[in-house]
């Protein structure tokens, strides 16, 4: 049964990319959303049975993968409290996206194709999540990067999408690069890559060094720093980071499932299912705290001045994996898978909203061209404006609130209480959801209120979009009228404003209430000092317990002031171009920066290697100055260069000949 | 079928195919083409089968020579040895699995003296195989540098423009190695006395000599990974050959040098061996890196996936020299894989220019929409290119640096840049050739793969995700051979590879390290 809750959506995929033709489209969506709503109803089974309560964990031994000496890594399927979390959320997650995109994607002439990409992720990301060894984590690790690769890049005939396409597979690539290094630095110390031996003998290499790159540095911090650069690259932390917001280009329902409730947190899951070797790594730890914190910040403060109502919406998804890895840095891993869990509802939800939206709209993005919005799809704003408060943690100290302020006021509570580098993030986090109410609000606000500004340039809207869709472009010859959307897509966002309401007081006893790592992680986690330091956020004083509530109502009221009541003043405040707001609305400039230093030279460096290196010295004094020189020779000699090869292959042969001939009736001794 | 003798079969079966082709006759007619190819394929074929039963009769148990067979031969001073081990078995069955798609890419883009052109061939893997079954050191060399001479002429006859300047540079390169080589096994042979394989692999050479003979040895089989900087004979070479020429040329003649230094280099001279593997390391890092990126800047497709194949080769030099266990598996496996992965991708552009005659990267551009399955099979083997777990090009390129990082971990870092570099470089092709839209009027009317071109390339999708998933038909077969060659070299892996220090941080002890410096870090 566990393994099916892992290999039916490989089983959709296989049937829809190479069967999608010969059955139908129609056949193709209903084969792989059935499939993944089995895997889903399974995955939740076994989170009750092994999560809530208290079964033992499985491990399912597939096959054998690869053997080298004493390097052994098996195809094999884990089960844990950790596994089981992110099961739920995973096929949850994929199951209703697959079902929203039967309507999302109805008019593309390529769903087959479409499902069985979505279909792959799935499987590549529950191999990811089920590993019981850093080789197949790895597996799945770059399999999602490939399904994220392919999916960005759906529509392939948009020049944007295939650069974004490339682009997020080479900046994981970057990370992929200290992944591979730290997987084979652990192979090389701990002599295994599976993770119950590996995390056994680490208390054993706490305060050894050995050699890195000419110098002694320790074992645990070097290894664990390596994982965590994979982490950074998959979960789109700061300066990493810049492949996500580009991300957007691909297909809404995808930025949903791979890049906001599941891939990217793949890094988070990572840290957490490697706690037994981070907590022995204080230095990396808060190397993570401080990227993590650095994080949430940034991408705040980037995502109040888009206008792309994906891009708003994907920059926050960053600045809130931030919160989850500043968690984890401070030792509340806990915290961070619960974050994790309710992020993925609600920001899943606000993605599939936005599609929504982005589907009355007929393709439009802007938000600058929507408003109004909210009498004609009420109860897409509706879903929507539950995913929003879900998002900015709106609720009231021991009274309740929504998913998001059991997660993140925990994490801002325990990064208080952890003091050091968990003071920054404390402050960054603080500040941060500052920003996140503003952001989300002014996104509330330009979509769905004011007056709505479609209707005098719909015509030039339609244009804006190189849509693919030739079926879409009969659409946009007459005028716009926002529409609800279908039931394929209206359920799952009700499902998911579901989770968004109640996954934070429904679970929070079992994600971080007390006694958790004995009655519910059961050793998928391990903390050093056990529950102490999530207890620690009991004893913060007041004012940090209000001090989220306070920020988010603060953000509100801006939003509101700028965006609701006075919307003039904020078109003037951003047509004065002021030089923060390019900086923030530029994204600090970062994409700039990388494309000078490293995207630029790379090229011009591999054509200098190849005209100079190559061309002029190696083969200038190698075998072109050679050949000149022969020529010369050739030249006097006669006319020997007329088909000269021959005469080489000629002269081969003689060499052959000449050495049996020796060999025969020379010398030989005896 | 154990006791007829496998090795002489599937080395001289192609030859008697050639023969036969000879003897067929005829002038230049349609007909007598059209039986050249099909004896051409059916013999193919037919050593295929035998290679397979090789492979399944080889016992990978037995770290030793199998299937020996021993005849005197030319008066007794050198004999005809034939015998294969966990080392070289599976490129006997690798230069079988690729000709048959050899013979078929070729059926029709070949229109001129076509009966020659499959003699050529079935010579060139009558040689080829040789290479690889060859217990005798003389006979090795007739099989190796012979087997040059039929790619010589295929290149210099069907190639395109510049093939005149292509073959010879090729040969210009491959001629001072070869030379040097010569050399080398004559004084091997007046000092040991025997130009026996096996024998020679258990003699004592004195350590300078070993250090004079590696480095002729090493003049030949650089020239033929290539390693940098003596690749620039393969883009040009690959660019001018008929795409059945690239596809071997990449698939097995590049492998005959990780070939060579796993069967003379490493056993024959280890003392040499471990002292010259800090320059090996250095040169296959400088592959590496100086390789992916001219591969970034490449206007021609097939110079671009040969620029792609000198990167990888890096990964093979580097993991044999890493001289344990992880790394001499990873670069045979690298070897093998990389032989039908470049092999597909050199068909598959062999796809496209049998249908444009054009290899500039700038003429195609949208190919997906008109090409989905050309589309679906490049992306397979542009993955396992770049090395995606889950193909087999991950599985090698893994095992080496896995390899690398206990024997030197600037190499393994140097050597991960890979990662990043060879997905920029692959990916960019796939994007310029196969995605965008289809917007080329010269591209309007391209067809989709036919019949023919899917029964060439399917087995290659097959060979390169099923290896992926599951390597251990080849790792079993290599393993105790890899172990048996460490061992003698008397650098046996150590337990735990990398040396930690103890908790109080007291430096490493200085042990065995003198002995084989680029054993470090072992204890």
């Amino acid at each position: 049964m566990l393994s099916a809750i892992v290999f039916l959506p490989l089983l959709g995929a296989l049937v829809a990319g190479f069967f999608g033709r010969l059955i139908g489209a129609r056949m193709a969506e209903i084969v792989t959303t059935s499939l993944l709503g089995v895997a889903a109803v399974l995955s939740w089974m076994a989170f009750i049975r092994i999560g809530l309560n208290g079964g033992e964990p499985e491990t399912i031994q597939v096959a054998t993968w690869i053997s080298s000496g004493l390097f052994e890594a098996g195809w094999t399927l884990r089960i844990d409290t950790l596994t089981v979390v992110m099961l739920v959320v995973v096929n949850t997650v994929s199951s209703l996206v697959h079902l929203y995109s039967i309507g999302y994607m109805a008019e593309d002439p390529h769903r087959p194709r479409f499902f069985a990409y979505l279909s792959l992720f799935t499987f590549a990301m529950l191999m990811l999540v089920t590993s019981d060894n850093f080789l197949q984590l790895f597996f799945g690790w770059e399999g999602v990067g490939l399904a994220s690769y392919l999916l960005i890049g759906f529509w392939y005939q948009k020049p944007s999408a295939n650069a974004a396409a490339i682009k997020a597979f080479v900046v994981n690539r970057v990370g992929d690069f200290g992944f591979a290094l730290g997987i084979v630095g652990i192979f090389a110390v701990y002599g295994t890559i599976s993770f119950d031996e590996v995390f056994a003998a680490t208390p054993a290499m706490v305060g050894r060094t050995f050699e890195f790159a000419g110098t002694q540095f320790d074992v645990v911090t070097t290894l664990t720093f390596l994982l965590f650069i994979g982490a950074m690259g998959k979960s789109a932390q700061f300066g990493l980071h810049t492949w996500l917001p580009d991300a957007m280009e691909g297909p809404t329902p995808v930025s949903a499932l791979i890049h906001a409730a599941t891939m990217v947190t793949a890094g988070v899951f990572l840290v957490c299912r490697c706690s037994p070797m981070f907590e022995y790594a204080p230095d990396t730890l808060a190397f993570v705290t401080i990227i993590g914190a650095i994080t949430a910040f940034f991408a705040a403060t980037v995502g109040m001045f888009q206008n792309d109502i994906k891009r708003v919406i994907a920059y926050s998804t960053c600045s809130q994996l931030g919160y989850m890895f500043f968690a984890a840095g401070v030792s509340a891993y806990q915290a961070a898978m619960f974050h994790l869990f309710t992020h993925a509802f609600f920001k899943a939800l606000l993605f599939l909203g936005a599609g929504s939206v982005i589907h009355a709209m007929h393709h439009e993005q802007d938000m600058r061209k929507m408003g109004g919005l909210y009498k004609l799809i009420p109860f897409t704003y509706a879903m929507m404006t539950i995913g929003t408060i879900a998002l900015i943690g709106f609720g009231i100290p021991e009274i309740g609130g929504f998913a998001g302020f059991y997660s993140k006021d925990a994490i801002l509570e325990t990064a208080y209480a952890a003091g050091g580098v968990g003071s920054f993030g404390f402050v960054a986090g603080i500040v941060a959801a500052l920003m996140t109410s503003f952001y989300s609000w002014r996104l509330a606000f330009m979509t769905f209120h004011g007056a709505p500004k479609w209707k005098h340039d719909a015509a030039h809207a339609h244009d804006d979009h190189a849509h693919v869709d030739a079926a879409h472009d009969e659409h946009h010859h007459h005028e716009l009228h926002p529409h609800e959307s279908p039931l394929t897509m209206t359920i799952p966002l009700a499902i998911l404003a579901l989770g968004a309401v109640a996954a934070g007081f429904v679970f929070y006893p079992y994600f971080i209430g007390d006694g958790n790592l004995e009655t519910f992680w059961r050793g998928s986690i391990f903390v050093l000092h056990g529950e102490h330091v999530l207890h620690a956020r009991h004893e913060v004083p007041e004012w940090v317990i209000w001090a989220p509530l306070t920020v988010t109502v603060l953000g509100f009221l801006i939003a509101a002031y700028y965006f609701l009541w006075y919307p003039k003043k904020a078109a003037a405040l951003a047509a004065r171009e002021g030089l923060l707001y390019n900086f923030l609305k530029n994204k600090w400039y970062i994409d700039e920066l990388y494309n000078l230093i490293f995207v630029r030279p790379a090229l011009w460096i591999g054509r200098k290697l190849w005209k100079l290196g190559d061309g002029w010295l190696i083969d200038g004094f190698g075998p072109d100055g050679v050949a000149a020189r022969v020529k010369d020779l050739a030249g006097r000699a006669g006319r020997l260069q007329t088909g000269f090869i021959y005469h080489y292959a000629f002269a081969m042969l003689i060499g052959v000949a000449a050495l049996l001939t020796w060999l025969m009736f020379g010398g030989a001794p005896k | 079928m154990s006791s007829w003798p496998l090795l002489s079969i599937v080395t001289f079966l192609p030859l008697a195919g050639a023969l036969f082709i000879f003897l067929l006759g005829g002038s230049n007619s349609e007909a007598s083409d059209r039986n050249a190819k099909w004896v051409a394929l059916w013999t193919t074929l037919a050593t295929f089968a035998f290679a397979v039963v090789i492979w399944v009769q080889f016992d990978p148990a037995n770290p030793g020579f199998q299937m020996v067979e021993d005849l005197p031969w030319l008066g007794g001073g050198i004999s005809y040895r034939m015998g294969v081990d966990g080392i070289s078995v599976l490129f006997v069955v690798l230069t079988a699995f690729l000709m048959p798609a050899a013979i078929l890419c070729s059926w029709t883009s070949i229109e001129t003296r076509i009966k020659s052109y499959m003699i050529c061939f079935l010579v060139l893997e009558a040689l080829m195989i040789g290479v690889f079954c060859a217990l005798d050191l003389v006979v090795f060399y007739v099989f190796f540098e012979g087997g040059l001479i039929p790619m010589f002429i295929i290149i210099g006859i069907w190639g395109g423009k510049r093939r005149v300047y292509a073959t010879y540079k090729f040969f210009l390169y491959t001629l001072l190695g070869s030379v040097l080589m010569l050399i080398a096994i004559l004084y091997m042979w007046t000092t040991a006395g025997t130009t026996d394989i096996v024998k020679l692999m258990a003699y004592d050479f004195a350590p300078e000599a070993q250090t004079w003979l590696w480095l002729a040895f090493f003049a030949s089989f650089a020239v033929k990974m290539p390693m940098w900087p003596v690749h620039t004979w393969l883009p040009d070479a690959h660019v001018e050959a008929p795409t059945a020429g690239s596809v071997i040329l990449a698939g097995i003649l590049l492998k005959m040098g990780g070939y060579g230094f796993l069967r003379f280099s490493l056993p024959m001279f280890p003392l040499a061996s471990a002292e010259f593997a800090p320059m090996v390391f250095t040169l296959s890092v400088v592959a590496i890196i100086y390789t992916s990126l001219v591969a970034l800047a490449q206007e021609d497709i097939k110079k671009l996936i040969a620029y792609s194949s000198v990167a990888h080769m890096g990964f093979v030099t580097m993991g044999i020299f890493t001289f344990n266990q992880q790394g001499i598996d990873g670069a045979i496996f690298q070897m093998v894989s990389h032989g039908f992965v470049s092999g597909a991708l050199f068909l598959g552009v062999g796809v496209i220019y049998d249908r444009m005659h054009t290899r500039e990267i700038a003429a195609y551009g949208g190919l997906v929409n008109r090409m989905p399955m050309y589309a679906f099979a490049f992306l397979v083997f542009t993955m396992a290119n770049v090395g995606l777990p889950g193909t087999s090009g991950f599985v090698g390129e893994f095992l080496t640096l896995a390899g690398a990082f206990q024997a030197n971990t600037w190499v393994a870092i140097g050597a991960a840049t890979g990662v990043i570099l060879s997905a920029a470089y692959a990916l960019y092709l796939y994007r310029r050739v196969v995605f965008g839209a289809l917007t080329k009027p010269s591209l309007a009317d391209i067809q989709d793969l036919n019949p023919r071109e899917i029964i060439t390339i399917a087995p290659l999708i097959v060979a390169a995700i099923y290896f992926g998933l599951q390597p251990g038909p080849i790792l079993s077969v290599t393993g105790p051979a890899v172990q048996h060659l460490i061992e003698d070299m008397a650098i046996a892996a150590p337990k735990a590879p990398v040396a930690v220090s103890e908790p109080v941080a007291a430096p490493a002890a200085p042990d065995a390290a003198h002995e084989a410096p680029a054993a470090e870090g072992h204890h």
